[in-house]
């Protein structure tokens, strides 16, 4: 019903790719179409005529006229001009001042400003600083200062605690106080969502930033916001001298248009990209990347680099040692690598990620998660040792792995064969290539591309 | 938006949904509505200078119609969100009514359009009856951050006003520190709250409605965790959630209510179809109207429910922070809203 920009675009390829050759007539239909394109990826409507008129001075160019495939120079031209909109590196945090380095949030209601700052704790520590302080300045939201707190103790990080009945100013004076005198590396204050409208509460994180002088002013978006999202960015970019932006909930289906709007509007990088409600989602968002995935070249590359960390790390080397060895790939191993799909977001996480994806259907992905599911109760129903030696399975034994998690005997041959194929890749595999491996794995479950 | 508070005088009352019920109607919050306009009022003028040309200003500069009219209307139809299906078919029918009507100045042309975009809304004014069943029982769903646990505080205290007793079901035992935000709204409107961080939500929505039914009481809000269309092991159990809710009562729920932020872009039609086939949402309530967002994404609502032929209502919009900013969805009164 409701083409994602990625389709869109791949639409618009298609239907250049019959032509000979480039002329203002056909850039014409193939520039609407891309505007159209863009606004249903909710890119605001004035950054999306600054874009299209961008990119037809280009495509009108002579850099185009010399191309061989038009359509290709088109949409390489669309997607050279998305990545410089969205910002060409990824930019790292800064911590770049005397401890503690103080990161302030900001951001609309519901942004997700106090799950964006447990992640950050995260990748924080990733970089190598330990001691680092959260402190919460949402008076205003019942229970959002308790909300923190748990965010801060499933983070394992400390919490400076605050309560309703205090200023907000207050809090971050005492909380900054208390992070200097007990050494912390980075005091992380997250705020109340407010109204950019909102004149006493703009005025009030302004105060918020006087005061803490923090190194990085964060804006938190959305990634589904709408076209409002220029206006919004507009007035917090005008109110406080931002750092940089995290874009959150992009594990949805949004094609975050809001991305490209604030992007433009601000100036500023976005430098993280939330997916997924756990404390480890969050990546470093790669503007070139995004491109890619919105021009349907999928996101291999992040997939790879998640793939690496999110693995566990042991797991891995356990089984490269493994094949090494020469002992072989057995059940035990498949399961582990299931189960680390799974901790990568599922299914659904990783197919978005791969070039071609929009035509997976929703029920597809049920489907193969199912599937998952039902391998992996088939492999808890066997013994240790079948595990290991997956040939002792005979008729008895599938009779009883099959009446153990309830399902068929033909499913569970069908798992061993699965299994077969696995085991066969392996050995053609070369060392840590992890990512191959779960390529690999996908073409086995049903409904997958 | 909403300049139509600017002129000073309050708004004339919204026409009132027939009720089965007068005494019900009688007890709608009259006096709360100027008090709602003025807030509306003030917060909107602080909107002004970030707003984009209101309409009026527009028309004013073009007094003849002609094709950069057409092109400044696109504009502000597209960056209300109503996204591009609904706003080529609100300017087609435009222009077919300006060809019918021999339209020529540009005060007509905004009537006119206005008349259409009321048109296309008014399919989503059907207002909530709570009074037809006891408990009520009413289920909310949304991405995560749209607004579900605030609006079913503003929900009860609504509720309450009009003399219905309310309990609140704190199913979304994800989210860190939900309950607890949930059970701070249900002490400011004096309603109980079940449940706990941890436990199966379904269970928890089960407990509710039983004790609820025991108690007498009239309405049952159940809260749900935030979830994105995407996590479909959430989506999953949210339709088990409505599952158990129908095991604990055959005809509930009675009103299954999907909570929009009205930020949010085209996005918000993916969410009503999959949450739509999840759990047969049967209102919306349209959140975070106060800011700069228009929530235009309504008509884009409206536009599909033309060609789907079911299109689902919006229960209530959300104007405010305070308790009685939830007021019922009336197009016309949105319309003159949006057109200033």
């Amino acid at each position: 019903m409701f083409d994602n920009l990625t389709q869109r675009l791949a639409g618009v390829v298609k239907n250049l790719r019959g032509q000979g050759r480039l002329t203002e007539a056909n850039i014409q239909d193939a520039l609407r179409e891309v505007r159209v394109a863009l606004l249903e990826a909710d890119v605001a409507l004035p950054v999306v005529r600054d874009f299209i008129t961008r990119v037809k001075e280009k495509a009108l160019g002579q850099d185009v006229l010399l191309s061989l495939t038009p359509g290709q120079a088109l949409i390489g031209l669309v997607h050279k001009e998305l990545t410089a909109l969205m910002g060409e590196q990824a930019a790292p945090l800064d911590f770049a001042t005397q401890p503690p380095a103080v990161f302030l949030m900001a951001g609309l209601q519901g942004a997700g400003k106090t799950t964006t700052c447990g992640k950050l704790v995260r990748v924080i520590r990733e970089r190598g600083r330990k001691k680092i302080l959260l402190v919460s300045c949402d008076v205003y939201r019942p229970a959002a200062i308790e909300q923190l707190k748990t965010v801060a103790g499933q983070a394992e990080a400390d919490f400076f605690p605050s309560t309703p009945g205090q200023q907000p100013a207050d809090i971050a004076r005492a909380a900054l106080d208390h992070a200097r005198r007990h050494f912390y590396e980075v005091l992380i204050v997250d705020t109340a969502g407010r109204l950019h409208v909102d004149e006493a509460m703009m005025r009030e994180i302004q105060e918020l930033h006087r005061l803490l002088n923090p190194v990085e002013t964060l804006f938190v978006v959305d990634a589904m916001q709408g076209q409002d999202a220029v206006n919004t960015a507009k007035a917090f970019n005008e109110a406080l001298p931002l750092t940089g932006v995290i874009l959150t909930k992009l594990d949805g289906d949004a094609r975050g248009g809001a991305a490209l709007s604030v992007r433009q509007i601000t100036g500023k990088p976005i430098k993280f990209a939330g997916v997924g409600e756990k404390l480890t989602g969050i990546e470093v968002f790669h503007p070139e990347r995004m491109a890619s995935r919105v021009l349907g070249m999928g996101d291999v590359l992040t997939l790879i680099e998640e793939a690496h960390r999110s693995v566990d790390q042991q797991e891995a080397l356990k089984a490269v040692q493994k094949l090494k060895s020469g002992k072989g790939f057995d059940l035990e191993d498949f399961k582990t690598q299931i189960q680390q799909m799974k901790k990568m977001g599922g299914l659904s996480t990783l197919v978005d990620k791969l070039p071609g994806a929009g035509q997976v259907q929703a029920g597809d992905l049920a489907q193969g998660e199912r599937q998952m599911r039902r391998i992996e109760g088939i492999i808890n129903a066997m013994t240790p040792e079948e595990r290991r030696k997956p040939e002792l399975l005979k008729a008895s034994r599938k009779r009883r792995i099959a009446a153990g998690s309830g399902v068929s005997v033909q499913e569970v041959n069908r798992l061993l064969n699965q299994f077969e194929q696995a085991r066969k890749m392996m050995k053609s595999l070369g060392k840590g290539g992890l990512a191959k491996m779960m390529r690999g794995m996908k073409g086995m479950l049903p409904g997958m591309p | 938006m909403f300049g139509f508070f600017k002129s000073g005088k309050p708004p004339a009352p919204p026409p009132e949904a027939p009720s089965a019920q007068p005494a019900q109607v009688a007890t709608d919050p009259a006096p709360a509505r100027p008090s709602w306009a003025q807030r509306l009022k003030a917060g909107l003028a602080k909107t002004r200078g970030v707003l984009n040309t209101p309409v009026g200003d527009l028309l004013r500069g073009h007094p003849k119609i002609d094709e950069a009219l057409y092109e400044e209307l696109e504009t502000i139809l597209l960056t209300s969100d109503m996204g591009v299906a609904a706003t080529q078919h609100l300017l087609d029918a435009l222009r077919a009514r300006v060809k019918r009507d021999r339209l020529t100045d540009s005060a007509q042309l905004k009537e006119a359009l206005k008349d259409l975009l009321a048109e296309l809304l008014a399919p989503l004014e059907r207002r909530l009856d709570v009074g037809t069943a006891r408990p009520f029982i009413i289920m909310l769903a949304g991405v995560n951050g749209a607004g579900k646990t605030t609006t079913i505080g503003k929900l009860a205290k609504r509720y309450q006003s009009e003399g219905r007793s309310v309990l609140l079901a704190a199913g979304d035992t994800f989210r860190a520190a939900a309950h607890e935000q949930l059970s701070v709204w249900g002490e400011r409107n004096r309603v109980e709250v079940i449940g706990g961080q941890g436990g199966d939500p379904a269970a928890v929505i089960f407990d509710a409605i039983q004790s609820a039914r025991a108690r007498g009481i009239d309405v049952v809000l159940a809260d749900t965790a935030g979830r994105l269309p995407t996590q479909l092991h959430l989506m999953e159990e949210i339709r088990k959630v409505r599952r158990v809710i129908q095991k604990a009562d055959p005809s509930a729920p009675h009103e299954v209510l999907l909570v929009l932020d009205a930020n949010t872009g085209q996005n918000a039609l993916n969410q009503v179809q999959s949450f739509g086939e999840a759990i047969g949402v049967t209102g919306l309530v349209l959140t975070k109207l106060d800011g700069t967002a228009k929530g235009g994404v309504i008509a884009a609502l409206a536009q599909r429910g033309l060609s789907t032929g079911q299109p689902i209502p919006v229960r209530y919009i959300g104007v405010g922070e305070g308790l009685d900013d939830l007021q019922p969805f009336a197009a016309r009164e949105f319309v003159d809203a949006l057109f200033a």
